[in-house]
């Protein structure tokens, strides 16, 4: 069934044409990589989706509403959608417990001591329960990326969209932060952009190209990586393997 | 004898004391309150709102003080507004404090990364919600310098207020001398003193304030 229903986006800052017409569909708990040169509008896409930069032209539609349409809820709707960014955007002035358990306080109005117990679970999920009572500027990246899927996870979302997870992060870090994605495979929903190949060919159910704010092929890893139709794709997948080595993740 | 004179007058220094405090306290709290809400609406509320409130902190930060209290003293009565010298010295005073105040809030707001709003936003948090819970505390712990600054100028500035007839610390200074004339230099060291050992013990208590509430990796500290 279908979960989420991108429709034909457009978007453009000023002069500049991020996305041409952008549509693709997910099912429930299907994880989605998008790869793709800079520049090309993969986290535009991402921020159209939840609204953060709403598309001048396109739906979206989850669990069949639409999200685009300006009636609807928006802050009911991204209850459904987390976020996970690539600088991370903690809150500064929250431990880490506190950060995974504000939405729950504030936004679902929870009682203070429910959302901590449920936000010390998904802490524990990510591996991060000694950290709980630690702010920010105290965690490594790798940690703050974690509190940031946790703090996602606690909402009870139906799908995640990773802003480049791992960009912002050391190569040492990386691999805690895509253990932690990988667990949540089959769970809920992830729509990944990301530069690791590695987790694109083991994890993902499918593969989305995209160049030039238009999506040049999508297909099931293996078709992509050793059977790619469009010579751009192979060109692209031949590029940053050489470069990232594919099994990087 | 003067020093006798100076002893006995000391109590009516005290009760000027006690005036200055309140004039400084309910000041600072009218310009707190108004400068955040200023602050706020410059930063997240519609265009033309945010273009009045530029203009209100404009105005009110280019006239000097003494003619905005002589204005809401003296001028106001005019369009029948009458104020008492206390009740004007603390809107002239406070008013004066929010457009300053408005500045400083408005730096802190500017100084939170965007993100912590997106943040928000992404779990569904809406606008107000987003300003109450992540900009707002933010905002406020990177005020406390700046903030301690304007309260030590607004304490100091409370002085003013002598000239529309307050009987603050001042008015009473002026009173012993009159009295006295050979007192007026004591009396003004004294008063001198007493300011001084205010904004000195407040900054000790704000600077206390400051550290407390820092945010982890937000320190100012310099380690030399």
């Amino acid at each position: 069934m279908t979960m989420l229903e991108v429709k034909n986006i457009y978007k453009s800052y000023g002069d500049v044409h991020i996305l041409n017409g952008v549509s693709f569909t997910m099912k429930k708990d299907e994880t989605k990589v998008i790869i793709g040169p800079s520049g090309t509008g993969k986290s535009t896409l991402l921020r159209c989706i939840n609204q953060l930069s709403p598309p001048d032209k396109g739906q979206v539609w989850l669990n069949g509403e639409e999200i685009t349409d300006p009636k609807s809820n928006i802050n009911k709707m991204r209850e459904k959608i987390g976020f996970v960014f690539q600088d991370f955007n903690l809150f500064n002035h929250l431990t880490a417990l506190r950060n995974v358990s504000i939405g729950l306080e504030k936004v679902k109005k929870i009682e203070k001591e429910k959302a901590h117990k449920r936000a010390m679970q998904e802490l524990t999920r990510v591996g991060l329960e000694a950290q709980a009572a630690q702010y920010p500027a105290q965690l490594s990246g790798g940690q703050k990326q974690r509190v940031g899927i946790a703090r996602a996870l606690a909402m009870d979302p139906d799908l995640i969209l990773f802003d480049e997870p791992t960009s912002a992060l050391d190569p040492e870090l990386i691999g805690d932060v895509l253990d932690v994605m990988k667990s949540l495979c089959g769970k809920v929903a992830m729509l990944v952009v990301t530069h690791e190949m590695g987790f694109a060919r083991n994890v993902a159910d499918e593969i989305i190209f995209m160049e030039g704010g238009v999506i040049v092929e999508q297909g099931s890893p293996k078709e992509m990586f050793s059977n790619a139709k469009m010579a751009r794709t192979r060109e692209f997948l031949g590029r940053i393997g050489a470069l990232y080595g594919e099994e990087g993740g | 004898m003067a020093l006798e004179t100076l002893i006995e007058s000391l109590p009516s220094l005290f009760d000027g004391l006690g005036v200055t405090l309140l004039l400084t306290a309910f000041g600072i709290i009218l310009g707190t309150i108004l400068g955040i809400l200023l602050a706020t609406g410059r930063s997240y509320a519609s265009r033309p709102i945010a273009y009045l409130i530029l203009v209100y902190e404009k105005i009110l930060r280019g006239i000097p003080l003494l003619v905005l209290l002589f204005l809401i003293y003296f001028g106001l009565p005019q369009i029948g507004i009458n104020l008492d010298a206390f009740t004007a010295a603390i809107i002239g005073l406070g008013l004066r404090s929010s457009a300053y105040q408005a500045q400083i809030y408005r730096g802190a707001i500017n100084s939170i990364p965007e993100g912590q709003i997106h943040a928000a936003y992404s779990l569904g948090m809406n606008k107000l919600k987003a300003i109450r819970h992540v900009i707002m505390p933010q905002m406020l712990r990177l005020s406390i310098p700046g903030w301690s600054n304007e309260f030590t100028i607004l304490l100091k500035d409370t002085s003013f207020a002598f000239a529309i007839g307050v009987i603050e610390l001042m008015r009473q200074g002026r009173y012993i001398q009159v009295r006295d004339p050979d007192l007026v230099l004591i009396v003004y060291v004294l008063i001198a003193v007493i300011f001084f050992a205010l904004v000195f013990s407040t900054n000790k208590i704000l600077r206390y304030i400051e550290k407390k509430y820092q945010m982890a990796g937000y320190q100012t500290e310099v380690h030399r």
